[in-house]
């Protein structure tokens, strides 16, 4: 009885071993482009990208295993800096939802998103995601520094459908108001805290020349 | 060491139609509920989750067979668990590494699949106690009816759901899609109305087989 059981749990050991080991590479890969794929969606123009890490001392090039929150900084073909992917995440109807935004320093205003997970309602609040109208809201979004360059000088805001005025102004959907209003506090919170960064250590950013693989 | 007797099915197509049709785990045994509800919203998601679950079955089961004469009966379960969990991950990790998109969409139901009865009840049921090649036979129509099954939801509540199929639009701009198709309630409606279709063809048939024997039994 025993004997049966040591066998059948090493056997299923060493089968496991050797379908991680092999899955191992492929699964990386697969991360890998996936987020390349979402920080290219978010920069239109963007060709390649590297990767940065926010520490106490500020941005610098992201090594692998390190902790913090991620940037990416999306480059043209011509190697220039196209702008930064930044993560960011807000409550929503069901769950956390974790969406990625692309912002611009040059015309310093939020220039794409996406939703990277989320469990919001089919047919409502996944809307945030899929809607053309909603998404118009992101592609030139104001994000200015007040003049200390600490914060957004314009907190940007959900509105009701149909009444924005101010460029840092979203305009909501009707129907999925919790998950719109979580994506607008989703990009002001990360926006306040890392675009003072990203414009500061805008140098760091523009300085790392992409790896071409 | 006590093992379960052999019993012998002599290998004929019933042995795979079986699990299609008669004995459908879904339609007829009413096995598996939880993957047959919960991620049927869209036809992709039915085919991968029904391969999925065929290539565990199909694996274990003849696994179980080969070692059908070693595993004491009183043990059985646990070893069987063992096995079903080891094919489970390979499949978990085969899904990660094809695609994580899919991955994501079929969420904890992959993990699920260790707890799926259809899988268990086939090793207690059958591969424990039969030979080889009708386990693999018997295991592969099992599963092609637990995809039929699965792929009977999907396409349907994706056509009513989200107006496509496979992820290609079939209806023009001003198709309103029944959202709630693809909600969890849709689930259970479809599900109900396809029961409906199967109990009112099998209670069908079975009215004509007595008709037929009385008609026989009359003219003799």
């Amino acid at each position: 009885m025993l004997r049966t059981l040591a066998g059948i749990a090493t056997l299923s050991g060493l089968l496991v071993v050797l379908v991680y080991q092999y899955t191992k590479p492929m699964i990386a890969e697969n991360e890998r482009r996936l987020t390349e794929q979402a920080v290219f969606e978010v920069l239109p123009g963007a060709t390649s990208k590297t990767d940065f890490t926010v520490t106490e001392q500020g941005l610098v090039p992201a090594t692998p295993g390190d902790s913090g929150i991620r940037l990416y900084a999306g480059q043209l073909p011509s190697g220039e800096l196209r702008g930064v992917a930044f993560p960011a995440s807000a409550r929503g109807y069901q769950d956390v939802i974790l969406f990625l935004f692309g912002y611009d320093p040059a015309c310093e205003c939020i220039v794409g998103s996406k939703v990277l997970r989320s469990t919001e309602t089919p047919g409502l609040g996944d809307k945030i995601d899929r809607d053309p109208d909603f998404l118009e809201n992101f592609v030139a979004l104001d994000a200015r520094l007040n003049t200390d360059g600490t914060a957004l000088a314009n907190a940007i805001q959900l509105v009701r459908q149909g009444t924005k005025v101010s460029p840092w102004e979203i305009d909501g959907i009707s129907g999925s108001t919790i998950s719109a209003s979580a994506m607008a506090r989703a990009v002001n919170d990360a926006a306040q805290r890392l675009v003072p960064l990203i414009q500061r250590d805008l140098a760091v950013l523009s300085a790392q020349v992409p790896v071409t693989e | 060491m006590a093992v379960l007797p052999n019993t012998t099915e002599n290998l004929s197509l019933d042995t795979f139609v079986r699990g299609l049709w008669e004995e459908n785990p879904v339609f007829v045994m009413l096995l598996g509920m939880c993957p047959v509800l919960a991620v049927t919203n869209t036809t992709m998601n039915a085919i991968a989750m029904g391969l999925a679950t065929t290539f565990v079955l199909v694996s274990s089961t003849v696994l179980i067979s080969l070692l059908r004469n070693w595993i004491p009966k009183q043990v059985r379960i646990a070893s069987y668990i063992v096995i079903i969990a080891t094919f489970v991950t390979v499949v978990d990790y085969g899904i990660q590494a094809i695609s994580l998109e899919l991955y994501a969409a079929l969420g904890a139901f992959i993990q699920l699949i260790v707890a799926n009865c259809v899988i268990l009840g086939r090793a207690e049921a059958y591969a424990s106690k039969q030979r080889l090649h009708t386990t693999f036979i018997n295991s592969l129509g099992m599963g092609a009816g637990f995809t039929l099954a699965l792929l009977s939801l999907g396409t349907v509540r994706e056509i009513l759901g989200s107006g496509s199929l496979l992820g290609i639009p079939l209806f023009g701009e001003g198709f309103q899609p029944w959202v709630v198709m693809i909600l969890p309630p849709g689930g259970f409606f479809v599900l109900g109305a396809w029961l409906l279709i199967f109990n009112w063809m099998r209670l069908r048939k079975e009215r004509r087989l007595i008709e037929q024997s009385g008609a026989a039994a009359n003219a003799g």
